[in-house]
């Protein structure tokens, strides 16, 4: 992975010196937290043999939560838009929980429960919003959370970090994080060794799925809407980038350091191709050519 | 005449990055002839028979087959060339019927249609040559282990092939299924096909084996005739380099009181089993593949439905809930199918050793991990067992059997539970590897732990158990003292009611 990004930051550089700007990189940055924050999440029920199809619409329905909250709240002030994140966040609780409650009480494959709950999800923001953008958010909310700073680094930047930092931690320094390894694995392994596989699973699908409400929360501020169709490209993006970074399909196998740089790649690509003016439509066929061909490229590497 | 051999190898050495798996090994087999490939886990075996089953190219050697020099570039050129490898996992496609198996990869067909009246002559007549009564229509995952294997065997011979190699084919059987499988064995041989047969069980050498050949660190150490063998002993000193003490320890033991016991216990595979251990001693269980043997651990530790009756343990009724809980109440189990329940193998070694048990030794504070407690323990367990490599943070599926084994035993350990229930500890495994499982139980005997055996390998559950419950059909029908163990009274009840002896100690 390293190299193939390399090899793509080398060619953007040469065919659009802007590329290297500090400003655009820092666009870069600024595009690519709201992914990685998805993606991390994504990566844990990946790394359990499972998955989260429901991410995109998970996405549209907090932002749509949230700003709701707040518009109605009315006054603008602080306790609203904390009301209003707080809400956002428990919208992604509860997904996350039903998810997490279908697969392992319910016993039905994540692939069908999140691919259900994606369409319930969605439906639910179309129902609440009538398919129209909520508009009036708090300034101090998309002013903060949306373009503001703490010491030079943008909120949302500032967020990411420590959403890396907690995932390091929840990966490689809690029982969790051995657990979640070991289920996917072998879960039926785990099972017998007496982790108790049910409540890591459910705890994995409501990590997931608060990770996905703070990204959530963080695009409404700085779209300073709230919107059903948010997030749509997320599911394919999400599972890509974690699988660009080297994370197994089936379970047990990834590094959050380069999943973060699989996550990179995805939003070199985009910003490369934005600069070289390439039009949006041949940029979706060369996403899905390119993701491909990376994925083939690292699996060749390593069974060399 | 000379009768060219079936298969020889000459001075065939393979190298990988790491180490030298094969090392110069020549070796010739005639027509008909059954040769016992014999050696620990790593000794090369596996390398060698994948040389012949196309998987892996030799560095430097000869294969000839029928006199002519050969590669062999892939599985299918070794079918092609006659040489058929039946390996030890099993290679079917279970949603698959047992017909469709056998046919796979050339599915006899009409201008692309296939033939399905083709098919179920075919898988009839394979049938039928390994002499197994088994419906072609059925679907393999609905088949027991044993017959799934004769399937295996009888896709292994669809093609005629000249030499048949059989990696533990016995592994997963039964005593019964198994001498059904040595006979084919002999039947094959005595129609010309030259067998290969690698096996862990001493005592099927003897019946089958015209030829030893035993393997120590990719060397070919001796090839023997199985006629001067002598005793197991020697074999086991030829394969470890050392002379073997007693296999089976025996320290002096002091039972104490019932650490568990069933009452007229039910499920699924059991019809009412009422047996107990003590602290401080071996129980055996003994039986067929279905007697219940395995199922009847299964159910305390909490994996199989209990339909009705009673456990008791530490002398309180005890209801089997989940793994978890069975291990917070002082039951360790130790799953037979390690692949299957023991391991999550590309997970490093460590994971494995001290999965589920952080709390237990101290290296969990408040959820997080504590390295230190948890480094100490890991080495501690790979020093006791003698797991080798010393290289825990090493994916365990880069470990042999015989070292994966001894990392699920390690886990149950931490537990340091009062109450140890092992199903089939030993499959697959070599003698050195072995020798350190029995060595184990024995010390946990003699620390005062109720140790359960439960064993398909009749001379190691006889040799180590202090009593012995033999159960058929869901049923106890044989209960011995280690000094009325025979194996008459033990096969006896195999088959239905036989000594149940009253008041042993």
């Amino acid at each position: 992975m390293p190299f193939v990004l390399i090899g793509m930051i080398v060619l953007f550089s040469v065919l659009e010196p802007r590329f290297l700007d500090v400003d655009n990189l820092s666009n870069i940055a600024r595009q690519s937290v709201f992914l990685l924050i998805i993606t991390l999440g994504q990566m844990i029920l990946l790394l359990c043999a499972q998955l989260d199809l429901s991410v995109g619409a998970t996405v549209a329905l907090v932002s749509v939560v949230t700003s709701l909250t707040m518009t109605r709240l009315g006054d603008g002030g602080a306790g609203s838009i904390a009301i209003g994140i707080v809400c956002g966040l428990l919208t992604g609780l509860v997904v996350g929980a039903i998810n997490g409650f279908a697969v392992t009480r319910l016993k039905v494959p994540a692939f069908m429960v999140t691919l259900g709950t994606a369409s319930a999800v969605t439906g639910i923001a179309l129902i609440l919003t009538n398919g129209a953008p909520v508009t009036g958010l708090p300034e101090e909310f998309t002013r903060i959370f949306g373009t503001g700073a703490l010491v030079g680094i943008p909120i949302p930047l500032l967020v990411t970090l420590v959403v890396c930092l907690v995932m390091y931690v929840l990966l490689y320094r809690t029982n969790f994080g051995r657990s979640v390894y070991a289920i996917g694995g072998n879960a039926q392994a785990a099972h017998v060794a007496g982790i108790r596989v049910g409540v890591v699973l459910t705890l994995a699908f409501v990590t997931c799925s608060l990770l996905v409400a703070t990204s959530g929360v963080l695009l409404t501020a700085r779209v300073a809407s709230g919107e059903a169709t948010l997030g749509a490209s997320f599911v394919l993006l999400s599972i890509a980038a974690a699988v660009l970074g080297g994370t197994s399909l089936f379970g047990g196998e990834g590094r959050l350091g380069l999943v973060i740089l699989g996550v990179l790649f995805i939003g070199i690509l985009a910003n490369g191709m934005n600069l070289l003016r390439i039009s949006s439509y041949l940029q979706q066929v060369v996403v899905g050519v390119v993701l491909v061909a990376a994925v083939a490229v690292d699996r060749y590497r390593a069974h060399r | 005449m000379r009768v060219e051999p079936a298969v020889e190898l000459k001075d065939l050495t393979v190298r990988f990055p790491a180490v030298t798996a094969l090392d110069g090994v020549s070796m010739s087999l005639q027509p008909g002839e059954v040769r016992v490939l014999l050696g620990e886990n790593g000794a090369g075996k596996s390398t060698l028979i994948k040389v012949l089953a196309g998987v892996v190219r030799p560095t430097s050697g000869e294969v000839l087959i029928a006199g002519d020099s050969v590669t062999l570039t892939s599985p299918r050129h070794a079918l092609a060339m006659g040489v058929s490898t039946v390996f030890q996992e099993l290679s079917l496609v279970p949603t698959l019927t047992v017909a469709e198996n056998l046919v796979l990869g050339h599915l006899p067909s009409t201008s692309g249609l296939v033939s399905w009246r083709s098919v179920r002559q075919a898988a009839e007549g394979a049938l039928e040559r390994v002499g197994a009564d088994i419906n072609p229509r059925t679907k393999v995952e609905r088949l027991p282990r044993s017959s799934q294997q004769l399937v295996e065997i009888a896709r292994g011979l669809m093609g005629e092939p000249r030499v048949l190699i059989l990696d533990e084919p016995t592994s997963s059987l039964g005593e019964q299924e198994s001498e059904r499988l040595l006979g084919l064995v002999q039947a094959l041989a005595g129609r010309g096909i030259a067998v290969i047969y690698i096996t862990h069980r001493l005592h099927e050498i003897e019946r089958i084996a015209h030829h030893i050949t035993v393997l120590r660190d990719g060397k070919l150490v001796a090839t023997v005739e199985s006629d001067d063998v002598g005793d197991n002993d020697h074999l086991v000193e030829l394969m470890t380099g050392q002379r073997p003490s007693s296999l089976y320890p025996r320290t002096s033991r002091h039972p104490g009181g019932v650490a568990f016991a069933t009452d007229d216990l039910q499920g699924p595979e059991l019809h009412g089993v009422t047996l107990g251990a003590r602290y401080g001693e071996i129980v055996g269980i003994a039986g067929l593949i279905g007697s219940g043997k395995s199922s009847l651990v299964r159910t305390v530790f909490g994996l199989d439905p209990v339909d009705a009756g009673q456990v008791m343990l530490h002398g309180r009724p005890f209801v089997p809930r989940n793994p978890s809980h069975s291990l917070s109440q002082g039951i360790a189990y130790y799953p037979s199918d390690r692949k299957r329940e023991g391991l999550a193998l590309n997970q490093p070694l460590r994971t494995n050793i001290t999965l589920g048990s952080l709390n237990a030794i101290g290296a969990s504070k408040r959820g997080f991990l504590a390295r230190r407690p948890e480094n100490t323990a890991v080495q501690r367990a790979v020093d006791s067992l003698r797991i080798r490599p010393n290289l825990p943070n090493r994916r365990t599926e880069m470990f042999s059997g015989g070292n994966q084994q001894k990392a699920v035993l390690a886990r149950g350990l931490l537990h340091s539970c009062p109450v140890h229930l092992f199903d089939e500890p030993t499959v697959g495994i070599d003698v050195g590897a072995k020798a350190d499982v029995y060595r184990l139980m024995d010390q946990l005997a003699n620390d005062g732990k109720a140790v359960v055996l439960v064993s398909s390998d009749l001379p190691e559950v006889m040799g180590m158990a202090d009593r012995l419950y033999v159960l058929h059909e869901g049923r106890v029908t044989a209960h011995l003292g280690h000094s009325s163990l025979t194996e008459a009274a033990v096969l006896e009840a195999f088959f239905g009611p036989g000594q149940i002896e009253e008041g042993i100690s």
